[in-house]
């Protein structure tokens, strides 16, 4: 979560879901909450029923918006302009929290002369190469920040990159942790107060109803709630999910609500924060420990071929001189130490020299581009169903069909373990089974229920479950698999002189087995990750304890004090009922097991409670306490300030609360860090049926295309000749029935019956212009695929008006596939391959469609008619082209 | 569970008969304006009751695949959208709604199934519900039509391979809601009731539920929500109230309930009283006739 972690220094949700009862209004926008998330959800209905205002903003009425005290319909891919309206109805009315604004965000902050915003620039920000089709960020730089000698290089290599750049690692370059200028009054007209003033001074009322399609009292009725429902005594939450991130711009999506947040002074507080829901039980865990492939555990960076030549310059990059980036030295020795044990020393530089390097874009869309290219010879897939749940599913399969083996570990043979003899193209004969080369190798994966271990959740807690039963069969828990193809591995490689399988012979592989499967204790892992001292083997109880000098190892700084005591936090088990709402005992949280991060600013520069109302942790002369593990440290005074030399934390002063910030405090304008934008700037989505109405660059400039691309066609869009072939908005979702691609779900009877069929959700006036029939069928179609889905006509997704023109929108559930007790085509065959740039994420939330009644032609015929259609929207486009293409549109400045 | 807790007002029939085993009568208070439709409590019941999956039909009717409550559903969540305010008060919420309401056995007081099974297969248990007995039913079938609410249903399905052998491919008894009988026996509240994130299926002691339900229906009248109401929390209704009864937010009819059940067998005596005197009549008529001839 760039996004979160640019603004405040985490990348985590920085509340927890029962906290939700204490707020006093509750946003539910970009997430259907009540069906994705319907335990949480539980606590949004305390609020509600404690007289808290609940909004829910989103294209369909859900069952989030059954329960919610008003639903605002808005049109799918417009977000930016509604919540960019909050902003400036806060900014323009004066309704911001002035102290808290003033001291805890970097509004006072003087930006470089180099910046230019989007309203000088009709959409683009300063340091815009139309060649390279990148900004030069550093021309959004706090005025008179040294910068790195290869500050022209930064942008991508140089400098703590990716994930961990989104997880405030960035800000290098700053000296004892205050900006080098500032005005504390917010005159100056290069202050960061006034430029978000400028930056979202168009986004009037009027403005978001004409581009947001919902009216001008629904847009004051949020506006209304959230500044009523702040302050000292009041505090609001939002709450998202996917239906923000998967947007060509939805890193920036989120920025909004987190601007929003600042101004108000909600974060950090009880009922307040930004609540970032995951679609699975552990993705945060998945991010924490990661599946990516830029970072390592604890948001590390991993280091690039191109610049990271030696240990010193990689060092030197990474650290933040000012908060607890500081420390990354010992975050990374520590790590190295957890993985090679003895073998790594300071004399061979913790054996950087020998660790892989990225040298390129590894991301899940980029590696699929590869595979169609021919250049990936082996994949494995573990908890995914990328022949279903990835966007442009004929792309995915088309890339499988091109490895030489694939291994699929799942519950069940998902959709991407079957693609050669039941996937879509072998039914249009684009695939012939005995023509393709890959090897598929099935293993059979044990559940939940049949392995020990820890889910890390949305809030950032670790439970741990245990094993209730013996996987059946040759189904094998992850753990198991991992670790004897790591013993087989290295049984191999034991005798290797080469230098390429060093690593792999060095690696601590040693956790102890038992039962008749030789299963590894996770429990073992857990207290790995947790970490030690080298000497005694002692465990740590906090991320503080650790070293850069190789005296203590550690698997994941962030998870820390998870085995303190050698005892594991995770499996705690003390209910709610038994202790305060907090319930601090029940299980662990990151970092230090703090519920509520940030939470130093729910008490005012001076360390008192904003109000009793709203107390949470405060000083108390002498140290930090409160209901939640104060998230500063225990002893800093609130009038500490920092000396001229002062480094790490010791350089952030005793009033900032954002301590992983090189600056401590949270930031309304991202200086760098983000590649797309240091504010979030309304761009409509890669592929709508309107222009920009605010600039003349219609679309995130920065957005990643594969405009070469023959499997990645894009439809025609605003209003572009051909454009009327995809009239409609089409957004995806999930039911709460099923899970997400449906492997889990789909096999299951009890959960299949209760929703049976792929189908569609359109309004009556939609079904009636398109000539669709309730409880029919009707074919969707992009320039990519199309699909068919049965009709329900239902009130709950009414088309909007934007600029002027009735616009109708389609929903789709995504959980189906060729596979399982019920079967049906799937949503995202219609998807493309536009990404966000920050996160490589696809745009599934907001795209353009075609739909007609009746079921779609099968076998060769269905790819007939999808390029014909394709073929008629381009060839009208190209004979009548609009105008220069925007992304060529060349500029000055700067 | 306290045993001290006093009888509702108008006892269950055949609950007394328990004597000192008798429990305090429990049941459900299905608060529909929390329920979220997640449809854990159709779930939950089906994986603890074992009743098999029931079809995979799709409806067009709202997110409603399940459509009713039957021998495989003993648990059933309606989906009702309305173009109508949440609120009559004027606070802004939208002119649309989804109304959502778990369904289940009411386990009336006054329970027609009871007095028609034959075979003593339907019994009132101590907690004071109301249970098929697998192992007696012979699937007559006289209970379903006497249900004022179509809860009971005879089972149309293969037959387990465990059970003993029914005639054809079927298992042909009646199967419904036992408030999980097996659960209250153990100490634990109802699946569906435990399952529910938000608290709409609430468990416990009836009068207390009902007290609940009272300060509730107070509190969201005051709140001014549309339509809503208490549906079988009344003794004196046609069934002498449920056991698992329901706030909602409009009209029974609207979610698919009768409006003012009455128990069916409650005519039954006067009928009785009628046929009898018909017969007397009758017979006398015939003896006259008789009596006529010898003369």
């Amino acid at each position: 979560m760039p996004s979160l972690g640019a603004s405040f220094g985490r990348g985590g949700a920085t509340d927890f879901q029962q906290d939700l009862q204490n707020s006093d209004c509750i946003v539910i926008m970009g997430s259907n909450m009540a069906e994705n998330h319907p335990v949480g959800f539980q606590w949004v209905m305390e609020a509600r029923e404690r007289g808290a205002t609940v909004i829910h903003i989103d294209p369909r009425f859900t069952r989030t918006s059954a329960m919610a005290s008003k639903w605002v319909g808005i049109r799918a891919g417009s977000d930016i302009a509604f919540l960019g309206g909050v902003v400036n109805y806060i900014l323009q009315n004066d309704l911001w929290f002035e102290e808290y604004v003033k001291h805890y965000t970097n509004a006072p902050v003087i930006i470089a002369d180099t910046f230019a915003d989007t309203e000088d620039l009709d959409g683009l920000f300063s340091g815009w190469d139309p060649e390279k089709g990148k900004y030069d960020t550093t021309t959004w730089r706090y005025e008179g920040m040294e910068m790195h000698a290869s500050a022209g290089n930064r942008e991508e290599g140089f400098g703590p990159s990716g994930h961990q750049a989104g997880h405030g690692g960035a800000g290098g370059g700053l000296r004892h942790g205050e900006p080098p200028s500032e005005d504390p009054d917010l005159q100056h007209p290069r202050c960061v107060f006034q430029i978000l003033k400028r930056h979202y001074q168009r986004y009037t009322p009027e403005l978001v109803a004409d581009l947001c399609g919902c009216s001008v009292e629904e847009f004051l009725f949020v506006c209304e709630a959230l500044t009523q429902n702040s302050g000292r005594e009041r505090t609001s939450a939002f709450c998202y999910a996917v239906g923000w991130t998967q947007h060509t711009v939805g890193v920036q999506y989120i920025r909004t609500a987190a601007i929003i947040q600042q101004l108000l002074g909600n974060m950090g507080r009880p009922g307040g924060g930004i609540v970032a829901l995951r679609g699975h039980a552990s993705i945060q865990g998945s991010t924490d420990i990661p599946t990516l492939y830029d970072i390592l555990p604890g948001y590390l960076s991993m280091p690039h071929t191109e610049y990271y030549g030696d240990f010193e310059s990689f060092m030197q990059a990474n650290t933040s001189p000012t908060g607890f980036w500081g420390h990354f030295k010992a975050y990374w020795v520590s790590l190295m130490k957890s993985y090679f044990g003895e073998h790594a020393t300071a004399d061979n530089d913790w054996l950087f020299k020998q660790l892989p390097r990225i040298d390129d874009d590894n991301s899940v869309y980029f590696t699929v581009d590869q595979m169609l290219e021919g250049n990936v010879k082996g994949y494995i897939i573990a908890g995914e169903n990328p022949a279903v749940g990835n966007s442009n599913g004929r792309a995915n399969r088309l890339g499988l069909a091109k490895l030489d083996w694939l291994v699929v570990r799942d519950l069940v043979e998902i959709e991407s373990a079957s693609f050669w003899y039941d996937s879509p193209e072998i039914e249009t004969g684009e695939l012939e089974t005995k023509a393709i080369p890959t090897e598929v190798f099935f293993l059979p994966a044990a559940a939940h229920t049949e392995k020990d271990g820890s889910f890390t959740n949305t809030q950032r807690l670790l439970q741990w479950h245990r094993q209730a039963v013996e996987p059946r069969d040759d189904c094998r828990s992850d753990l198991w698999f991992y670790f004897h193809l790591g013993r087989r591995i290295r049984e191999k490689l034991a005798d290797s002189k080469e230098p390429r399988d060093e690593l792999v012979r060095y690696l601590r592989w040693d956790y102890p087995t038992h039962g008749q499967l030789d299963e590894p204790s996770a429990e073992a892992i857990l207290a790995e990750i947790n970490g030690s001292e080298t000497a005694t083997g002692a465990p740590l109880d906090a991320y503080t304890k650790l070293r850069d000098d190789g005296s203590t190892a550690c698997g994941c700084w962030i998870y820390c004090g998870v085995f303190k005591d050698g005892v594991n936090q995770a499996a705690r088990r003390k209910p709610h009922w038994e202790q305060d709402y907090v319930a601090a005992e029940w299980a662990w949280a990151w970092p230090a097991n703090r519920r509520t991060i940030y939470n130093r600013a729910s008490a005012d520069p001076n360390g008192d409670p904003w109000s009793e109302r709203k107390k949470l942790v405060w000083w108390d002369g002498t140290k930090w306490t409160g209901h939640d593990v104060p998230d500063f440290e225990p002893t800093k005074a609130p009038d500490y300030r920092p000396g001229k030399d002062a480094t790490a934390e010791d350089a952030i002063a005793g009033d900032h609360p954002f301590i992983m910030q090189a600056d401590g405090r949270s930031w309304l304008f991202v200086p760098q860090g983000l590649v797309d934008a240091p504010l979030p700037t309304h761009y409509e989505p890669h592929e709508s049926p309107f222009d920009n109405p605010l600039y003349a660059q219609r679309a995130n400039p920065r957005r990643q295309q594969r405009k070469k691309a023959s499997y990645d066609p894009y439809n025609p869009v605003a209003d572009e000749p051909g454009a009327e072939v995809y009239p409609y908005v089409v957004t995806t979702y999930r039911l709460t029935e099923h899970h997400t691609a449906g492997g889990m779900t789909r096999t299951i009877p009890y959960l299949s019956e209760l929703q049976p069929e792929m189908f569609c959700e359109v309004s009556p006036e939609l079904a009636a212009e398109a000539g669709l029939e309730a409880g029919g069928w009707a074919t969707i179609f992009t320039a990519r695929s199309a699909i068919e889905a049965r009709v329900l006509v239902t009130n709950r997704i009414p088309p909007v008006t934007v600029q002027g023109r009735t616009t109708h929108q389609v929903g789709l559930p995504y959980h189906w596939g060729a596979r399982g007790l019920t079967t049906g085509d799937s949503a995202n065959d219609l998807g493309h391959l536009a990404l966000d740039p920050n996160v490589h994420i696809m745009e599934s939330k907001a795209m353009t469609c075609g739909i007609r009644p009746g079921r779609r032609p099968r076998g060769k015929a269905l790819t007939e008619f999808v390029t014909e259609l394709r073929e008629q929207a381009h060839s009208r486009r190209e004979m009548a082209p609009r105008h220069e293409p925007e992304e060529t549109r060349k500029t000055s400045k700067t | 569970m306290s045993s001290t807790l006093g009888h509702p007002a108008a006892a269950p029939d055949g609950w007394d008969a328990y004597g000192d085993d008798q429990q305090p009568r429990v049941g459900f208070f299905t608060d529909t304006s929390v329920c979220i439709g997640c449809k854990a409590c159709e779930v939950a019941c089906k994986e603890w009751n074992l009743i098999p999956e029931d079809g995979l039909s799709w409806t067009g009717e709202s997110y409603d695949n399940t459509s009713a409550l039957g021998a495989n559903t003993w648990r059933h969540v309606a989906f009702i959208e309305q173009e109508k305010p949440l609120h009559t008060n004027g606070d802004g919420s939208t002119g649309l709604r989804w109304l959502m309401e778990s369904d289940v056995c009411k386990h009336c007081t006054h329970a027609a199934c009871l007095d028609v099974c034959p075979t003593g297969s339907l019994i009132r248990t101590e907690f004071g519900t109301v249970i098929v007995q697998q192992d007696i039913c012979n699937g007559c079938g006289y209970c379903v039509p006497a249900c004022p609410f179509g809860v009971l249903d005879k089972r149309h399905i293969a037959k387990p391979p465990e059970l003993p052998a029914f005639h054809g491919n079927e298992d042909g008894r009646v199967w419904k809601c036992t408030l999980c009988y097996d659960r209250l026996k153990g100490g634990h509240e109802p699946a569906c009731a435990k399952a529910c994130p938000t608290q709409s299926i609430q468990f416990g002691p009836l009068d207390e539920l009902r007290e609940r339900a009272d300060a509730r229906l107070a509190k969201l009248s005051g709140e001014g929500w549309n339509g809503v109401q208490l549906y079988g929390r009344d003794p004196d209704d046609g069934v002498g109230g449920f056991g698992a009864f329901f706030l909602l937010l409009d009209d029974p009819e609207v979610y698919g309930l009768p409006p003012d059940p009455i128990v069916t067998t409650k005519h039954l005596g006067e009928m009785w009283s009628s046929m009898a005197a018909a017969a007397t009549v009758l017979v006398a008529g015939v003896a006259c006739a008789f009596i006529g001839r010898r003369r």
